[in-house]
């Protein structure tokens, strides 16, 4: 009796031994295939394509805070010579008027950016700009989150988000782009 | 008495590894779901820049890749040195943009066409002539989500 159990037991058992060694090699392949790195970025939406020319709006000079990037990568925010670290600061306030000056935006709602670079002007520094001036309209999207639901604008639900996004728009407009400078 | 003795006697039992092959799956399995194959080898040098205010691209199935830089050194003598870009792996002119972005397209569900990005990897020192001639390649063929691929920077401030 004791001989043939002992027997069934052998037949029974599959040699598992292996199975460790082809898990190691396939989870060394997939480690090393792995990517982990996300994808991150400034997430921006172009304009329509049309043919003819946009209509010449009419718009109040107060109300454009323009930005011009030189091929030397130098600035010019509303006709005076600016450096990038104050640009996040001049924007901001642009688009609050806090002090309701009649030279800025007469309400969020209304403010136009416009920005405008040249062919030579260097990627990183135009990325940089874009930044600044999205982080502008960032961190006033947050102080109205904290004014108005004590929270900020990532805590706040889907609507209400939209309702500040709404009141505080982002409007870029990106005219064609002057060559005065040399490409690369 | 005698019993404990027996146990002393005996060496210590082998750890038993059944178990292994279990931990090892698990991780394998790990890896098999979040592994996205490398899609494309770079044939243009990309150094993305820095910035602060960024988002991250959720569905790697919706996103198209186009990368623009100077071309690395063993293609430097057919391609040159002036910025080149690249569409999925290999080097290509400004105007197969829409052909790339279709092939990309029809391979989306029709669900989830609207949601398609277009994730721009472009080198800090290219200059914004060829961005410029891109942009505008997008937008003609009506490709308007845009991403420009950045590192996050350390800082909240630029320096």
């Amino acid at each position: 009796m004791a001989r043939k159990s002992a027997k069934d037991k052998v037949s029974n058992e599959v040699n598992a031994g292996s199975m460790a060694d082809i898990a190691f090699l396939l989870l060394i392949f997939f480690l090393v295939t792995t990517t982990m790195d996300q994808d991150k970025g400034l997430l921006v939406k172009l304009p329509p394509w049309s043919e003819e020319a946009p209509e010449a709006k009419k718009l109040k000079t107060r109300n454009v805070f323009s930005v011009l990037v030189n091929a030397n990568d130098e600035l010019l925010v509303r006709g005076e010579p600016v450096n990038i670290n104050v640009l996040r600061e001049k924007a901001k306030e642009f688009i609050k008027n806090p002090l309701k000056l009649d030279n800025m935006s007469e309400s969020p709602k209304k403010a136009i950016i416009s920005l405008k670079n040249d062919r030579g002007t260097h990627y990183a520094k135009y990325l940089a700009v874009y930044n600044e001036l999205k982080a502008a309209y960032n961190e006033l999207r947050d102080e109205e989150a904290m004014k108005r639901y004590g929270k900020k604008m990532e805590d706040l639900p889907n609507d209400k988000q939209k309702l500040i996004m709404k009141d505080i728009p982002l409007i870029l407009s990106e005219a064609e782009s002057t060559s005065f400078g040399e490409e690369k | 008495m005698a019993k404990f003795e027996k146990k002393r006697g005996k060496t210590a039992p082998a750890i038993s590894t059944a178990s292994l092959p279990d931990i090892i799956f698990m991780l394998l399995f790990f890896f098999m779901t979040v592994t996205v194959m490398r899609n494309s080898e770079l044939k243009v040098d990309v150094n993305i820049p820095e910035a602060t205010e960024l988002t991250k691209l959720e569905k790697k199935s919706l996103v198209n890749f186009i990368f623009i830089g100077v071309p690395k050194l063993p293609f430097q003598k057919v391609r040159g040195t002036s910025p080149q870009l690249q569409l999925g792996d290999k080097f290509a002119d400004i105007e197969e943009i829409p052909l790339f972005l279709e092939k990309h397209r029809i391979k989306v569900p029709e669900k989830q066409r609207a949601m398609i990005i277009s994730s721009l990897k472009i080198d800090k020192d290219v200059t914004m002539g060829i961005v410029a001639d891109v942009k505008d390649q997008l937008r003609k063929s009506g490709q308007l989500k845009v991403n420009y691929s950045a590192k996050k920077r350390a800082g909240n401030k630029y320096k």
